[in-house]
C-alpha cells in the first residue's frame, strides 16, 4: 500500500462530481424504510424487499460499480495513469492502494444508509450483520470491477451486464449461478449474523465465504498482472 | 551515464507495422528524434519508457530491459505528448506526489529543485487546471525531473509552446544534457531539432532512415534532386542556358512555365540567379515543389 496513491485516489475520486451519484440511493433506502416501519404491514413482508433486493442488490453494488471502476479507470481513460506507472514502483502496490480506497468509500457510502435503516426497522442485529455484508461485498465487488477497470475498455458496461444479466436474470432461472454472485454472498452474510425474518438467503455461509475470498483474490491478482503488462497504445488520444 | 539500446526493435499492431527493425543507441547529451507525423516517433518513445512491449528486439535503459522492469523507472524520465495532468493538484502537490512514489530520501527537497529548474516557483501553488499550456509542460518535466534521472525522454515538448516558452525549454533541455543527461525529445519540426541538436536520429514510416550527426543529415536534405518551376522574361532561353548545368538533370517548357529538375537543391539554387543575370532573362518566379517535410524524409528512406 502506497499511502501517497491512497491520498491523491480519495481526492481524485471524492472531488469529482461523479461521487454525487451516490446520494440518491441511500436517500430512497431509508425513505421505503421508513414507509415500510410506519404502514401496517408485517416486517417479514417488506423487509426481504427494501434489505434485499434493494439494498444489497442493487446500492451495494452499484456503488462499487462506481467506485470500483473510478479508481484506475479514470486514470487510464485520461491518460494520467502514465505518470503512477513511471514510477518504480511494485504494480501490487498500486492495486492494493487503489483497491483500498475503493473498499473504504464503498463501505462507507453503503454501510451508513443500510445500518440506519435497519435500526429505524428496530434489528440491532440486522444492523451489524449489514455492516459486515458491506464490508465484505464491498471489497469482493470493488476486486472485481478495479479489476474489469483494467482489463476492459468499458468496465461500466460489463459491471453492469454482470449485474443485471448474471446476478439478477441468471441467478433466478440457474440456482447454481447464485454461487457466483457477489450479492448473494453478502446477504448471507448478513442473514447469518442479523438472523431475523427481514431477510433471506440462498447460499450456504461456508459458500459465501469462500466465493468471496475468491472474487477478491483473482480481482487483485488479475488487475495487477494486468497492470505489469500495461500497454500504452500508440497514439494515446 | 545512462544509454538507451534498441536492438532490431519492431513493434506491430495487427498487421500495422508501426516501428520496423529499428536499431539505435542514444548515449549522453541532446539527441533529436525527428520524422513526419505518424512516423513512429511515440511508439519508440514508449518503447524505450517501457510502455509497450517490442514485438521483436530488445529494448534495454542502462542495460536492463525497459519492459515490465518497474525498477527501471528510478533512472528514466519521461514526458509524455498526451497532456494529461491531475488538474485538481497543484503543481506542488503533484511533483511533491512523484517524489514521494520514487520514494526519494527527501521529497519535499527534491519537488523544490525540480520546479526550480524549471522555473515554475511563482506558480506552484495555484491548481495545475489554471495553468498555460507551457506551465503545464514545465510542470510535466518538473514531474519527470523530481529523481534526478539518467535519461529523459520527451515526446513533442514543443507542441503549443509560444516563442518564448520554446527558448526556455530548449535553454532548460540545453542545460540538463551538459550535466551529463541522456535527452531524447521528438519532433516534427525540421528547424526545432536544428536549433538544439548536434545528434538527430530520423524515423519516416517506422523505419530509422538517417542517423548521425545534424550538419550531416541537413546536407543530405538540401542536396536532394529537386523539381522547380520558375517563371522568367525568356523561358526557353534559360531553358537552354540551364541545361548547360551540372546540377541540372532535365528542363521542359510547358504552359508558359519552366520546369527544371536538379539533382542538387543547393548548388542550383546558387547558380540560377548567376546564370540567369549573366544572361539576361529576368526571373519573375522560382517557386520549389515538393516542399512538404513528407517529401523531404521519404527522399532520406530511399537513399
Amino acid at each position: 500500500m502506497n499511502l501517497t496513491i491512497i491520498l491523491i485516489t480519495a481526492r481524485a475520486l471524492l472531488g469529482r462530481r461523479r461521487v454525487l451519484m451516490l446520494l440518491p440511493m441511500p436517500l430512497v433506502l431509508v425513505g421505503i424504510t421508513l414507509i415500510g416501519v410506519s404502514s401496517p404491514v408485517d416486517g417479514a413482508d417488506w423487509g426481504p424487499t427494501v434489505f434485499g433486493n434493494l439494498g444489497l442488490s442493487v446500492i451495494l453494488p452499484l456503488t462499487a460499480l462506481i467506485v470500483g471502476s473510478s479508481v484506475l479507470g479514470l486514470e487510464i481513460d485520461d491518460g494520467t495513469i502514465t505518470h503512477l506507472l513511471t514510477k518504480p514502483l511494485p504494480r501490487s502496490e498500486i492495486v492494493l492502494s487503489k483497491l483500498a480506497v475503493a473498499w473504504v468509500v464503498t463501505t462507507v457510502a453503503t454501510g451508513i444508509p443500510l445500518v440506519v435503516a435497519a435500526l429505524i426497522a428496530g434489528s440491532n442485529t440486522l444492523a451489524m450483520g449489514l455492516v459486515v455484508a458491506a464490508a465484505l461485498g464491498s471489497l469482493a465487488y470493488s476486486a472485481l470491477f478495479l479489476a474489469l477497470s483494467v482489463l476492459s475498455k468499458r468496465p461500466v458496461a460489463v459491471g453492469l451486464v454482470y449485474i443485471v444479466l448474471w446476478e439478477n436474470v441468471l441467478v433466478s432461472f440457474v440456482d447454481g449461478a447464485r454461487v457466483f454472485s457477489v450479492r448473494e454472498h453478502a446477504t448471507t452474510v448478513a442473514d447469518t449474523i442479523g438472523n431475523t425474518s427481514l431477510l433471506d438467503s440462498n447460499v450456504s455461509l461456508t459458500t459465501s465465504l469462500i466465493m468471496s475470498a475468491v472474487f477478491i483474490v483473482v480481482g487483485t491478482v488479475g488487475a495487477t498482472q494486468r497492470l505489469r503488462s500495461f500497454a500504452l497504445t500508440g497514439e494515446a488520444n | 551515464m545512462t544509454a538507451v539500446e534498441l536492438s532490431a526493435v519492431s513493434r506491430w499492431y495487427g498487421n500495422v507495422v508501426a516501428v520496423n527493425d529499428v536499431t539505435l543507441t542514444i548515449g549522453p547529451g541532446l539527441t533529436g528524434l525527428l520524422g513526419p507525423n505518424g512516423a513512429g516517433k511515440t511508439t519508440v518513445l514508449h518503447l524505450m519508457a517501457g510502455l509497450l512491449a517490442p514485438s521483436q528486439g530488445s529494448v534495454l535503459v542502462g542495460g536492463d530491459p525497459a519492459w515490465r522492469n518497474p525498477s527501471m523507472y528510478s533512472t528514466l524520465g519521461l514526458v509524455t505528448e498526451r497532456e494529461s495532468v491531475p488538474g485538481f493538484l497543484t503543481a506542488w502537490e503533484f511533483v511533491l506526489a512523484s517524489a514521494k512514489l520514487h520514494k526519494l530520501a527527501s521529497p519535499a527537497d527534491a519537488a523544490r529543485r525540480a520546479l526550480g529548474i524549471v522555473e515554475m516557483e511563482d506558480a506552484q501553488n495555484r491548481r495545475i487546471s489554471t495553468y498555460s499550456k507551457g506551465m503545464r509542460q514545465r510542470t510535466r518535466v518538473a514531474a519527470a525531473l523530481v529523481h534526478d534521472p539518467g535519461v529523459l525522454l520527451l515526446d513533442e515538448p514543443f507542441n503549443g509552446m509560444d516563442p518564448r516558452q520554446r527558448l526556455h525549454m530548449m535553454t532548460l533541455l540545453h542545460r540538463m544534457a551538459e550535466e551529463g543527461r541522456t535527452i531524447l525529445f521528438s519532433s516534427h519540426i525540421l528547424e526545432e531539432v536544428e536549433q538544439l541538436s548536434g545528434t538527430v536520429q530520423v524515423i519516416v514510416s517506422g523505419r530509422l532512415a538517417a542517423s548521425g550527426d545534424y550538419r550531416h543529415i541537413r546536407r543530405l536534405m538540401t542536396n536532394r534532386p529537386h523539381v522547380f518551376t520558375i517563371q522568367s522574361s525568356d523561358d526557353r532561353r534559360l531553358a537552354t542556358v540551364l541545361m548547360g548545368q551540372d546540377s541540372v538533370t532535365g528542363v521542359r517548357v510547358e504552359d508558359g512555365t519552366l520546369q527544371v529538375h536538379a539533382n542538387d537543391y543547393g548548388t542550383f539554387t546558387r547558380a540560377l540567379a548567376k546564370q540567369a543575370k549573366a544572361s539576361g532573362v529576368r526571373l519573375t518566379s522560382v517557386l520549389p515543389a515538393d516542399e512538404s517535410l513528407e517529401k523531404v524524409f521519404s527522399y532520406l528512406v530511399a537513399t
